[in-house]
C-alpha cells in the first residue's frame, strides 16, 4: 500500500510542475515537454533519478523525465564500457525498445491508414 | 458614388442592399443560442468530405447557393465573386470561386474577413462597377486549430482566455436595390499592435483595434453609441469585450448599455469553451443569423482579426489587429 501512496504522491507533484508550468508561463506544450526530458537527464547524471524510482516506482517511471534520466544513464553506463564514444552509442541504449516501436508501429499504421495530419 | 467621411470612414450613396444572405454551421454552434437561424447544420465536422479542409469549402458552397437561391439569382449572375478565410492561402475561398466560375476578388483580414467582404461589395456596386456581387467567409475548428495552435490528436491543454474556432460559413448577395438590410457606413480600420505575443489570447490582442475603430467611428460621423440598438464586435470573447468597455470609458463612450460580443453570443453558458468563440464565421453568423432577425433599425457590427500567422509568432513577433465596422439598416 505504502508503495501506491509514494507513487502516487511523487508522480503527482512532478504532474504539479508540469502544470504549474503550463498555467503561469507563457510555456508552449513542447517547452514543458523539454524542459522535462533535459531536467531527468540532469538528475539521472547527478545520480539522484534512480533513488527516487526506488522510491516512488512508476510514481517516478511514467512522467517523461524517466526518459531523460534513461537517456543520460544508457550514455554513461557506455561511455563507461568503451570509452568516450560511448557517449554516442550508448544514449539510446535504454530506450532503444520504446523509440523502436513507435518507428515500427508509425511506420506500419501509415501503411494500413492513410494519415491526413 | 461612394464618399469619404473623417478619417476612415465610407458614406455608400445608394446604401447597397443585401437582397439574399445565409448562414451554415457545424453541430457545436447548432446546438447553441443562434442555432435555430441557421439555413443549415451539418450533424459532425466532417461534413461527408475526405478532409477537413474541403468540408470548410463544403460550407462556403453550400452557403453561397443558399444565399443566391434567396436574393432569386444563379451562379452566372454573379458579377464579382469577393471571399476570404482562415486557412493558408485562402484556399476555402479561392477553391469555392474555382467551383462557382464567377470573377473573384480573393481578401484576407483574418476574423474581420466578413465585415471586409461587405465593404468591398458595398463599395462596388455603389460605383457601378456591379449590379450583384457576393460575399463569403468560412472557418472551420478543425482546419483553423492545426494551422494556428496545435495538430488535433495533439489534444493540448488550452488557458481560460483561449476562444473556440467556430465552424461554419456565411454568405451574402448584395446589390444595388431590392429588399433587405442596407450598408449605411463603413469604417476602415487601422492595424494596431499593443505587444499582445499569446497566439491564445486574441481577444486582448483584437480588443484595442476593435476599441479604434468604433472611437474612429464615432469620431467620423458625430455618432453616439446610443444612435445604435446595437454594436457588436466580432469575436473578442468575454475578456476582449471587458478590455473594449473600459478603453471606450476612458474616451468617455458608454459601452456598457447596448455593446455584445458574438463570440460570447454563439455559445450558451454551458457550451462556453473558456472565453468564447472566435474564426471568420462567428461574426457572421451571429450578425447574419441571430441579429438580422431582431427587431432593429440600425446595428453597427465591428468584425475583429489578429493578422498573425504561425510563422510570425514562432519568430517571437507580437500578434497585430484589425477591425472594421459597417453600419447596417433594416
Amino acid at each position: 500500500m505504502g508503495s501506491y501512496l509514494t507513487a502516487f504522491l511523487v508522480g503527482g507533484a512532478i504532474c504539479l510542475v508540469a502544470q504549474l508550468l503550463f498555467d503561469l508561463t507563457p510555456l508552449t506544450p513542447a517547452h514543458v515537454l523539454v524542459i522535462f526530458v533535459v531536467a531527468g537527464g540532469v538528475l539521472g547524471g547527478l545520480g539522484l533519478y534512480d533513488p527516487l524510482i526506488k522510491f516512488a516506482g512508476a510514481g517516478a517511471t511514467l512522467p517523461i523525465s524517466s526518459f531523460g534520466n534513461a537517456l543520460v544513464k544508457g550514455a554513461m553506463a557506455e561511455a563507461a564500457r568503451s570509452g568516450p564514444i560511448g557517449i554516442l552509442t550508448g544514449t539510446f541504449e535504454l530506450t532503444s525498445s520504446g523509440i523502436t516501436a513507435s518507428i515500427i508501429f508509425g511506420f506500419f499504421f501509415a501503411l494500413l491508414f492513410n494519415p491526413k495530419g | 458614388m461612394a464618399t469619404k467621411k473623417g478619417k476612415q470612414t465610407i458614406v455608400f450613396a445608394v446604401k447597397p442592399v443585401i437582397i439574399g444572405y445565409s448562414t451554415v454551421a457545424g453541430p457545436k454552434e447548432g446546438q447553441g443560442p443562434v442555432g435555430p437561424y441557421f439555413d443549415k447544420i451539418y450533424p459532425d465536422l466532417a461534413m461527408g468530405q475526405k478532409s477537413f479542409e474541403k468540408a470548410e469549402r463544403q460550407m462556403m458552397l453550400n452557403a453561397i447557393d443558399t444565399a443566391l437561391e434567396k436574393a432569386s439569382l444563379s451562379r452566372s449572375n454573379i458579377d464579382y465573386f469577393v471571399a476570404g478565410d482562415l486557412l493558408n492561402q485562402i484556399i476555402s475561398s479561392g477553391f469555392s470561386a474555382l467551383e462557382l466560375g464567377a470573377p473573384f476578388l480573393g481578401i484576407y483580414g483574418a476574423c474581420s474577413s466578413f465585415c471586409e467582404g461587405l465593404i468591398f461589395a458595398g463599395v462596388l456596386v455603389d460605383s457601378g462597377a456591379a449590379q450583384a456581387v457576393i460575399t463569403a467567409t468560412s472557418s472551420h475548428n478543425n482546419t483553423a486549430e492545426r494551422q494556428y495552435r496545435y495538430p488535433i490528436e495533439y489534444g493540448a491543454q488550452l488557458p481560460p482566455w483561449s476562444q473556440h474556432t467556430v465552424t461554419g460559413a456565411a454568405a451574402t448577395a448584395v446589390a444595388v436595390r431590392g429588399l433587405g438590410p442596407r450598408l449605411e457606413l463603413a469604417t476602415v480600420g487601422k492595424v494596431m499592435d499593443l505587444g499582445i505575443k499569446d497566439p491564445l489570447n486574441m481577444g486582448a490582442a483584437m480588443a484595442p483595434a476593435a476599441a479604434d475603430t468604433i472611437f474612429t467611428h464615432m469620431e467620423d460621423t458625430g455618432r453616439n453609441p446610443g444612435d445604435y440598438d446595437l454594436i457588436v464586435t466580432g469575436d473578442l470573447g468575454k475578456i476582449g469585450r471587458e478590455i473594449v468597455v473600459e478603453l471606450a470609458q476612458r474616451q468617455g463612450f458608454d459601452l456598457s448599455g447596448n455593446y455584445r460580443d458574438c463570440g460570447e453570443l454563439i455559445y450558451s453558458k454551458e457550451q462556453l469553451e473558456n472565453a468564447g468563440g472566435s474564426g471568420c464565421a462567428c461574426s457572421a453568423l451571429v450578425t447574419l443569423g441571430m441579429l438580422f432577425n431582431q427587431n432593429y433599425k440600425r446595428i453597427l457590427v465591428v468584425a475583429t482579426g489578429a493578422l498573425h500567422s504561425p510563422t510570425s509568432y514562432q519568430q517571437g513577433e507580437n500578434i497585430p489587429a484589425i477591425a472594421h465596422a459597417i453600419s447596417i439598416e433594416f
